[in-house]
């Protein structure tokens, strides 16, 4: 064809002319330096007194190589590789993949109010963990423990239902009849948890405290359970971020691009759910982060799912674990449920952002 | 030679037809407007030809059956400028015209050098060079309207649909938006099928002009064939002149004694 010819002379090196929105250096090596920095005051910092050099020095004699005498004792030691690295470890991979699953529901619903619990998962997962609960069947700590599991069977088993729901609705398969019956399926499930739990009041605080979320019984068991679930999400999404940039044409023009939106939604939504699963049922209800963090990085660097996407995992990872240090931190030796936390350092640090931001939300 | 040919389209909502045994043909590099009033079924119409809505009859482009393609396919082989498009926030010009180039890429692909100067190239012809760095929410309706066709022709198809490509554009730039599609048409020889609205700019620019009412072809032909003043007055219900001046046809309203 004509059309054919003339494009074919144009082929040359990419020109500077055409700068894309795209994940730039600067922007990568910040959201690395803040999961350093996170990481570092997670492990230095804590309840139990421990010298900061020494765990330093503690920290250098892991380098290959590199052998230096810490000074701590077993328990110190104990205190830094048991405890403190494998919370702050599920933290910034239950915040990575909150603010990812987030950043994707958003695309895909081009909805800026999209959260990872959109679909019902919060509700599935908290029905599932409170019949685990309630059953006697654990106590949400421990290898063996039905709870994380009947969370994560839960959470996956709303979404599914609120998929089924929605594209049987037969209002031509808009993302709203899926918005719909995500709220029609969470509705139904915390009112079905709500009767369970009003039946089992002993198990109340129980219940109540897994629903606010928590890292304070991390280990490396619940880290090594959600780290598979969080990377094949994220592989999953992040493959699909130039595609998600065209979803935000929505359907219609879309699929005039020859994308097929359906597909791509459902591909996203089951990657996105998967990470969201596993991060509830190890950690628990843990608000904001989905919301908070894309539109901070929206706000900040940039629009583009490009951007925003791999952004979104490294800021949520960092957000999440410095959230949990003051959560230890502050009220010490008690602790802060981390979705208090969530909620009460955001929300100000996010009206800050939107307020002094010249751009726009997507 | 025939590049689409349709046949029997039939659209009905709710049990009521909004497409009615639709059969036309476009030829490959002719410019047809598809006119008519309010409801007539044009957008319809034109979303059924681009495979963006389902139908009964037929569609065929190339002699290929647009039900047997994929979306890919008929991306690669026509492009739609809707009359509405989505404006997504924060979106940069740069960012909106490269979109043009996703059916040229693979599911996961990323776009290369030839995407990148290809549509440089295309933000040059429509004097977007300078602006690619704004976005999309910041231009006039005029430089938007540019951005939307430079993606539709960085999509590189030989078939280009447009939907009421002139509205809420104002007198000039609705003939600078219809010169430059009558360009790049001629350049790039895209076959060029729209809506209009207007039907002195429709007969002006178009080799051929469909005129639809009431979900069905009322006329079709070379414009001076189409634009007849009694079946226009009849189909708009409204009082108008067809007048030629320096050899173009103009269609005015004509306000009647009995009202002025």
């Amino acid at each position: 064809m004509p059309v054919k010819q003339l494009f074919a002379k144009a082929v040359a090196p990419r020109s500077p002319g055409v700068v894309t929105e795209k994940l730039r250096i600067p922007s990568l090596l910040t959201g690395v330096l803040a999961i350093a920095v996170a990481t570092a005051a997670g492990l230095l910092l804590g309840p139990a007194d421990i010298d900061r050099t020494n765990v330093l020095k503690e920290l250098l004699d892991r380098v290959p190589l590199i052998s230096v005498d810490s000074g701590l004792s077993a328990i110190q030691k104990n205190i830094i590789w048991e405890v403190r690295l494998p919370r702050v470890a599920l933290g910034a991979l239950v915040g990575g993949t909150l603010a990812l699953s987030g950043a994707s529901y958003q695309a895909v619903f081009r909805n800026p109010l999209a959260d990872p619990y959109l679909l019902g998962a919060a509700a599935g997962a908290g029905l599932g963990a409170t019949v685990a609960i309630v059953t006697g069947s654990g106590d949400g700590v421990g290898t063996f423990d039905l709870v994380p599991l009947l969370a994560f069977v839960g959470a996956l088993a709303a979404v599914a239902l609120t998929y089924l729901l929605g594209y049987s609705s037969g209002t031509q398969r808009s993302p709203a009849a899926l918005l719909l019956a995500g709220v029609a399926v969470a509705s139904f499930l915390t009112a079905v948890q709500t009767f369970i739990q009003q039946q089992n009041v002993e198990t109340i605080r129980q219940v109540y405290s897994w629903i606010l979320g928590r890292l304070n019984t991390a280990s490396w068991d619940e880290v090594s359970l959600l780290a598979p679930y969080a990377f094949a999400s994220a592989v999953l999404i992040l493959v699909c971020r130039r595609i998600l940039d065209v979803m935000r044409l929505g359907d219609f023009e879309a699929s005039s691009l020859g994308i097929r939106p359906q597909l791509v939604r459902l591909v996203v939504i089951c990657a996105a759910s998967l990470g969201t699963a596993a991060a509830v049922a190890v950690s628990g209800l843990i608000a904001f982060v989905g919301i908070i963090v894309p539109h901070t990085v929206r706000l900040l660097i940039g629009a583009s799912n490009r951007v925003v996407l791999p952004l979104s995992i490294l800021f949520g990872a960092a957000f999440l674990v410095f959230v949990d240090l003051l959560g230890r931190s502050l009220a010490s030796p008690a602790e802060i449920p981390i979705g208090v936390i969530t909620a009460f350092c955001g929300a100000p640090f996010f009206v800050i952002v939107l307020r002094s931001s010249k751009r726009t939300l997507g | 030679m025939n590049l689409l040919v349709a046949n029997g389209l039939g659209v009905r909502i709710e049990d009521v037809p909004i497409l009615s045994d639709v059969s036309l043909s476009v030829k490959a590099g002719e410019w047809v407007s598809i006119v008519g009033p309010n409801g007539a079924g044009k957008t319809t119409l034109l979303s059924v030809m681009a495979g963006l809505r389902r139908a009964s009859g037929s569609m065929s482009i190339q002699g290929r059956d647009l039900s047997e393609m994929t979306p890919r396919e008929r991306a690669r082989l026509l492009a739609y400028v809707p009359q509405h498009p989505e404006i997504p926030p924060g979106m940069t010009v740069n960012g909106y015209v490269l979109l043009g180039r996703t059916p040229h890429l693979s599911f996961l692909g990323m776009e290369g050098s030839h995407d990148f100067y290809l549509v440089e190239q295309v933000l040059e012809q429509f004097d977007l060079s300078s602006l690619g760095h704004r976005t999309l929410e910041s231009l006039s309706g005029g430089e938007l309207q540019r951005c939307h066709l430079a993606r539709a022709i960085a999509q590189a198809t030989p078939i280009v649909f447009l939907d009421e490509p002139t509205t809420a554009l104002d007198l000039g730039h609705q003939q600078q938006a219809l010169d430059r599609i009558r360009l790049l048409r001629e350049e790039h020889r895209v076959t060029v099928v729209m809506t209009m609205h207007d039907l002195t700019l429709a007969s002006q620019y178009s080799d051929r002009i469909i005129l639809m009412a009431k979900g069905q072809i009322a006329a079709e032909g070379k414009p001076e064939e189409v634009l007849d003043p009694t079946r226009l007055s009849e189909l708009y219900g409204a009082q108008v002149k067809v007048l030629k001046v320096d050899g173009h046809l103009v269609v005015v309203p004509s306000v009647s004694k009995e009202n002025s």
